[in-house]
């Protein structure tokens, strides 16, 4: 018997009662349908979460400079100045797993407007793509300062809500000028409030410039005197290096005698590179996370020039705890889909399996007859059973239909997060060829096992 | 020649503990083109007579030839094969799919026809033969819109559609009228006369039977008398025992 009489005549059964047939359907149409949407809708609502997880930090990475240490005196983590902007930078470009990646420099100080002063939490200087790293990219008010800022050292500024508060009393800060130190900055944006981080730290209480300007003229800090095994030479290189420092005459206490010339010659110090307090680096994905690890510490190791058995003079850390937060919520999301997938397909399984039993009752005389002009019992097997899973395909079709539309309509009117899923199309289909498969073989098999003479005689 | 030859058939049911015997070593043959009435009462054994020269059902033992092919020894699927190439069964309810054209109905035995034929061939041919029975214009009904002499025909049309050397019928005329009835038996005649078909009808009714070349009766399993020269010949005796108005049902 061809595969497209046993189709065909199927089909002619199931029209025979298109009722039934439809009612039958409805069962798988039903379970599919709540399948997709709930995929959809579950997908949505996962991924949005994964969103507010990660909007946390989650993906963050945070790589701090090594050790420094003076005569087995240790300065503690993060003191050696080992990291630069270009080590951001060459970070962004060659490392693949990296999505965004900002230095950052941290300052603590007192900043006036007006009558009022205030000590921020962080005074950060960084790059634009800060934001972004933080997913923190929505302004309150006004725009971030922008990467020719951070080049030109230009004193712009970006607040937190609890600046605008404490400073501003509530008004808006925009063009407004704050002095932190003796620098005037204009205020060019206010951040969206972000609340408390996991800590309890306020988030608001910042204050974001370019890392540039924080660097040179707010700390004043320069080549020599960021190492505090060395603070205490002087500033005269930083000086020479950087004239900025001499326009702007932050540091304007001298405890120590400035050292002659001649002092200086004879101790040379090392030209260093400017660098950076911390780099913030985010990942593509959580699932990335230890690959972006394992990129940033090869890149750096060689941009570093560290040997292969000596140790790292920086060290990366992540947001491990939130990770497994992110990681066992997506999965419990989506080990509930599946499940309520699995009962609904189960039921509509049910549904069919009962029909067709009843529908092999209903039709043993004509089972009887095709027997006696000739089918076999394979035969009989294959039409039930085609019968069973033509049913099911093509209410999973109309189901996956029903439950695109349906996700669809729920985004279009209550506005939920819904995110069409191909492998729950897929998966549905492949479900319900399963169910029509295993619960029409059954009533198939019956069909097939009846004895044509006893067949006939049926009433 | 003869097409069918049995010989020593014996049928034995088991029910629960007991075996019944329902068939008690029948012997018969039934030679090419000829038109056989078996007649018997209920329980006779005829309808399980019926069943094994139809090969839906395998006799306990003895030796069954179909066209000098041993038959009673195949497999539940060989036996399935056999029916649709060898023989045709036409019932007393006639047994046409519900909601099915009559068409289609004739078509149906092709469906599970080794050989493939086209879709057009098979159309053609189920074409040809309904307009055999004289129902080609209602070739597009349901059996529901067809009067009771229109599906029996339709029935006979769809036992014809493989060619078969034997046709069945089974109390064909049980359900039909007498004016139909005659119209169905007189159609069983034709084609025993222009194809040479052998026939063999079942039956319980002498009017029946009579139409019939040559009768075989069956009574408590056995053949009564098998080889009786024509059926006429013996009304006087069988009419005891059967009511005519049995035609009308």
């Amino acid at each position: 018997m061809k595969a497209y009489r046993t189709i065909n005549t199927a089909l002619q059964a199931l029209g025979r009662n298109p009722m039934r047939a439809t009612l039958t359907a409805l069962g798988i149409i039903i379970g599919v349908a709540a399948v997709i949407a709930m995929m959809e809708i579950g997908k949505g609502s996962s991924a949005a979460i994964e969103r507010a997880i990660s909007s946390m930090g989650a993906n963050n990475l945070l790589i701090h400079p090594g050790t420094a240490a003076s005569g087995g005196v240790s300065f503690g983590g993060g003191t050696a100045t080992t990291l630069t902007p270009q080590d951001c930078e060459a970070i962004l470009q060659e490392c693949p797993a990296v999505r965004s990646a900002a230095p950052d420099v941290q300052a603590r100080t007192q900043v006036i407007y007006g009558n009022r002063n205030w000590v921020p939490l962080s005074i950060n200087g960084s790059t634009p793509a800060y934001l972004d790293v933080r997913s923190w990219t929505d302004m309150a008010e006004g725009e971030m300062f922008t990467d020719r800022d951070v080049r030109n050292t230009s004193k712009v500024c970006v607040v937190g809500q609890t600046i605008v508060r404490e400073l501003f009393s509530g008004a808006s800060p925009i063009d407004k000028k704050l002095r932190i130190q003796n620098v005037l900055f204009r205020v060019v944006g206010v951040l969206s409030s972000k609340g408390a981080n996991m800590m309890g730290a306020d988030q608001d209480d910042i204050i974001l410039a370019p890392w540039t300007t924080i660097k040179y003229r707010v700390m004043g800090t320069s080549l020599t005197n960021v190492n505090q095994s060395s603070s205490s030479s002087g500033s005269s290189t930083s000086t020479e290096v950087n004239s900025l420092n001499r326009l702007y005459p932050t540091s304007s206490l001298n405890l120590y005698p400035v050292p002659s010339p001649t002092q200086m010659a004879d101790t040379p110090q090392p030209v260093r590179f400017t660098n950076v307090d911390h780099i913030l680096a985010c990942a593509q994905s959580s699932d990335e996370i230890p690959l972006a690890i394992r990129q940033i510490t090869e890149l750096l190791r060689e941009r570093h020039r560290i040997r292969p058995n000596e140790a790292e003079d920086f060290s990366i850390r992540n947001m491990t705890e939130m990770t497994k937060t992110l990681s066992s919520t997506s999965l419990l999301m989506t080990n509930l889909l599946l499940s309520v997938a699995l009962i609904s397909l189960i039921v509509g399984g049910v549904g069919i399996m009962n029909i067709m039993l009843v529908s092999v009752t209903e039709r043993t005389r004509e089972i009887g007859l095709r027997m006696a002009v000739g089918a076999r019992s394979k035969d009989i097997l294959m039409q039930f059973l085609v019968e069973a899973i033509v049913m099911c395909l093509a209410g999973g079709i109309i189901g996956i239909l029903a439950g695109c539309g349906g996700s669809y309509l729920v985004t279009l009117l209550l506005r939920w997060p819904t995110e069409t899923s191909l492998t729950a199309i897929v998966v549905s289909v492949m479900v319900s060829a399963t169910v029509g498969i295993s619960f029409g073989f059954y009533p198939a098999w019956k069909a097939s096992k009846l004895d044509p003479i006893e067949a006939l005689r049926y009433e | 020649m003869p097409l069918i030859e049995l010989r020593d058939i014996c049928k034995t049911y088991h029910i629960g503990e007991l075996d019944v015997p329902v068939l008690k070593g029948v012997s018969l043959s039934v030679n090419e083109g000829e038109l056989v009435a078996l007649m018997g009462a209920s329980g006779s054994g005829k309808s399980t007579l019926m069943n094994i020269l139809g090969c839906l059902d395998h006799p306990t033992s003895g030796e069954y030839r179909l066209g000098g092919q041993e038959v009673s020894r195949l497999s539940a699927d060989g036996r399935a094969l056999l029916r649709n190439q060898k023989i045709g069964f036409i019932f007393q309810n006639f047994n046409l799919l519900p909601r099915t054209s009559a068409l289609e109905n004739v078509m149906l035995p092709l469906s599970y026809t080794l050989e493939g034929l086209s879709d057009r061939e098979a159309q053609d041919r189920a074409m040809t033969l309904l307009d055999r029975v004289g129902l080609s214009e209602r070739s597009h009904h349901e059996p529901s819109q067809l009067s009771g002499g229109q599906q029996q025909r339709v029935a006979i049309a769809r036992s014809l559609i493989n060619r078969p050397s034997l046709l069945l019928a089974d109390e064909p005329t049980g359900n039909l009228d007498s004016r139909t009835s005659a119209e169905v038996l007189h159609m069983f005649q034709e084609l025993n006369q222009q194809e040479a078909i052998t026939i063999i009808i079942v039956t319980h009714d002498l009017q029946v039977a009579m139409h019939a070349k040559k009768i075989v009766r069956i009574s408590d399993g056995q053949i009564v008398d098998g080889d009786p020269s024509g059926g006429g010949l013996q009304v006087g005796g069988i009419v005891e025992g059967y009511e005519s108005s049995d035609v009308t049902t």
